[in-house]
């Protein structure tokens, strides 16, 4: 066998993509569309089959979308393929609750109205998201979408990078995208260490359907063991998002279904009068983990792989679509200037733009719920301050919901709406 | 090019693969070129989409465009024309980056045809061009207006020259020498020669004079603050670029 043609195979001109994307979940499929609407080519390697995610009845899973991730999702053709089912944040109110007693003094409340760009947020459900990426995917020229298979290898070189599939398949590109969650086998292959700490927490999820129309109001109580959100879905339903202790949670979700309902109704208030469930229960352990550098020679880290957060707020996802801009921002300038767009200092671009962003995002989240989550009657006090203070100023006010929305600081073009 | 039928000697090939890792390093020797490759790149890459009707987001823009990097070195500038899908030739007076360059271009599976030769002697080989680059290297030769001139005869009717250099005035001295040179140790001391700076005018006086029609001129400032470099319209006072077309 010829070995200078085996040493070609990581070459420039033979190559099967420029960019492979390992991870087929939410941060994948948008940075393969971003990147081959702007002309790269793509391989998408899913772990998981395509299609049961896709035509599941609604499972209870929904995410809070900021409105850079709007944008983003617009920019890549994928917002209007999902809009009939979007509920928009109209207003946030969070209040620091203690079971028993109500919610305290200050009560603090955002209104869409105090921002020029419309809703702080919007609803969208997990199989309706997916389902319009999948689809959008595979409309998309230079985009190659491979469900179902795993990835055993991969092999990095001054020329090129390639991924070995479990049925042997060898797959190369420029580059390779891990965006496989926060445990990341990209991560763990290339020798990216991870630090991460455990809260002890853990997320029950699930929705519920109310009697009572939410009027687009989303809801965070700060309870003592943990915050509880209350995200408006279409229609009279909601999403939950309900933090508690491990242990607590663990007895909680082996409950039956009335039980957990008996559970939850206390937490949960009648503002919105009777409450049943609608879909699945889910329960998510609470960790962060932040890998020790999102970028190194052919490897891009994006999502959880680089930074596993905290769900509170819905920040996770959005987090993960800022990578994506960044991302697919600097490969595509990158690409039209004829640079190796795996070579390492193209990467650290990539990094350098990210990682305060997200490391601080991360840690001020694992901050905020530190915070909420002490029943400490000092903290208390001083959280109920901060809020009336928050609450008293508009100027902070708006500078809060900018953050929360994530359109402060400079995002990518893709986060402004703008095309790569 | 499989070892046992290559003429090269492996002791050399080392050698230059270990130079190659050098001029290609980002945090290396050639580190404030590295950090000035991205603009510099846009700035070209844009001009001849400009020129000859290409678009960037195509796979191979410029294909079918044969194209001259004047002062080649490693290649940083050759290999992305290259991968935008130009037919480069890199030439360079200094012949021991020749190989280095062509090991690199080899691993990169770029097809560049570098050679150790004088912009001179390839108007005397009769060969031409839609593009030359000659990028920081006016200020290095000795009749900066006989080499524009060359840069004209080396290109086809229109065809497109690009040269950047450093402009002549108290700023430049003390960005570019005392700066660069002196302070940040980017470059050996030395490198520049301040009195061979050329201002704008001249530059643009000389490919005038050379039959090109000057269509356009900007500045690359490198901020301080945010320790990048971009483009500007105005800011020529010290790096700055000029393209000239032969009509």
């Amino acid at each position: 066998m010829d070995k200078g043609g085996l040493a070609g195979l990581t070459g420039a001109m033979k190559r099967d993509a420029d960019v492979i994307v390992v991870g087929g979940g939410l941060n994948g499929p948008a940075l393969a569309l971003a990147l081959a609407r702007a002309g790269l080519g793509v391989i998408v390697i899913d772990a998981q089959p395509a299609q049961a995610r896709a035509e599941a009845a609604f499972d209870g899973r929904a995410y809070a979308l900021a409105i850079a991730s709007k944008r983003l999702l617009q920019a890549v053709g994928v917002w209007d393929r999902i809009a009939g089912g979007i509920q928009p944040i109209l207003q946030i109110k969070a209040s620091d609750g203690r079971p028993g007693e109500g919610p305290a003094p200050f009560f603090l409340q955002f209104d869409a109205a105090e921002i020029e760009e419309g809703p702080m947020g919007f609803m969208v459900e997990d199989g309706a998201l997916y389902a319009a990426l999948l689809a959008a995917m595979a409309e998309t020229d230079g985009l190659t979408h491979i469900p179902g298979a795993e990835v055993v290898a991969q092999e990095v070189t001054e020329t090129g990078a390639s991924v070995t599939l479990k049925d042997g398949r060898v797959l190369t590109g420029a580059l390779i995208a891990g965006c496989d969650g926060r445990r990341s086998g990209v991560a763990e292959r290339a020798g990216i260490k991870r630090m991460g700490w455990d809260y002890g927490q853990t997320a029950l999820v699930c929705a519920v359907e109310h009697d009572l129309p939410h009027d687009g109001t989303a809801h965070q109580f700060f309870m003592p063991s943990g915050p509880l959100a209350i995200l408006p879905l279409t229609g009279n339903r909601s999403s939950i998002v309900w933090s508690e202790r491990t242990e607590t949670a663990a007895a909680i979700a082996a409950l039956d279904d009335a039980e957990f309902l008996e559970v939850l109704r206390p937490r949960f208030g009648d503002f919105l009068g009777p409450i049943r469930l609608a879909g699945g229960r889910f329960r998510y352990p609470l960790n962060l983990t932040l890998a020790e550098r999102y970028a190194d020679r052919r490897i891009a880290l994006v999502g959880d792989a680089a930074h596993g957060v905290h769900p509170i707020a819905g920040q996770g996802l959005n987090l993960g679509f800022r990578d994506v801009g960044a991302l697919a921002e600097v490969l595509v300038d990158a690409k039209r200037r004829g640079e190796d767009i795996g070579a390492g200092d193209v990467l650290a671009r990539y990094q350098d733009w990210r990682r305060f962003d997200a490391t601080t995002l991360a840690l001020g989240m694992d901050g905020v719920n530190r915070l909420f989550s002490n029943d400490n009657p000092v903290l208390r006090g001083a959280r109920d301050l901060g809020m009336g203070v928050v609450g008293a100023l508009p100027g902070l006010r708006r500078a809060f919901i900018r953050q929360a929305a994530g359109i402060a600081g400079t995002p990518p073009k893709l986060l402004r709406g703008l095309a790569l | 090019m499989s070892p046992e039928t290559s003429s090269v000697d492996t002791a050399e090939v080392a050698k230059f693969e270990a130079m190659a890792a050098e001029w290609w390093d980002p945090e290396g020797k050639f580190k404030p070129l590295h950090m000035m490759n991205p603009v510099r790149l846009d700035y070209i890459a844009r001009q001849i989409a400009a020129e000859f009707g290409r678009d960037l987001k195509a796979p191979r823009p410029f294909e079918g465009l044969r194209l001259l990097d004047i002062g080649c070195g490693g290649g940083l500038l050759s290999e992305p024309m290259a991968r935008l899908g130009a037919k480069v030739v890199g030439a360079d007076a200094a012949e021991r980056n020749i190989p280095v360059a062509r090991v690199h271009a080899e691993a990169q599976d770029l097809p560049i045809d570098y050679r150790h030769t004088t912009a001179e002697a390839l108007v005397a080989g009769g060969e031409s061009f839609d593009v030359v680059l000659a990028m920081e290297i006016v200020e290095h030769v000795a009749d900066p207006a006989a080499f524009v001139a060359t840069c004209h005869a080396l290109l086809s009717p229109g065809g497109l020259m690009i040269a950047s250099t450093i402009n002549r005035n108290a700023k430049s001295f003390m960005a570019a020498i005392v700066g660069a040179e002196w302070v940040m140790r980017w470059l050996p001391k030395g490198t520049h020669d301040w009195a061979k700076f050329i201002t704008p005018e001249e530059l643009t006086g000389m490919i005038a004079r050379a039959g090109l029609d000057p269509v356009d001129r900007k500045g690359f400032v490198f901020n301080p603050v945010s320790w990048q470099w971009s483009i500007s319209d105005r800011d020529l006072s010290v790096n700055y670029v000029a393209a000239g077309v032969r009509r």
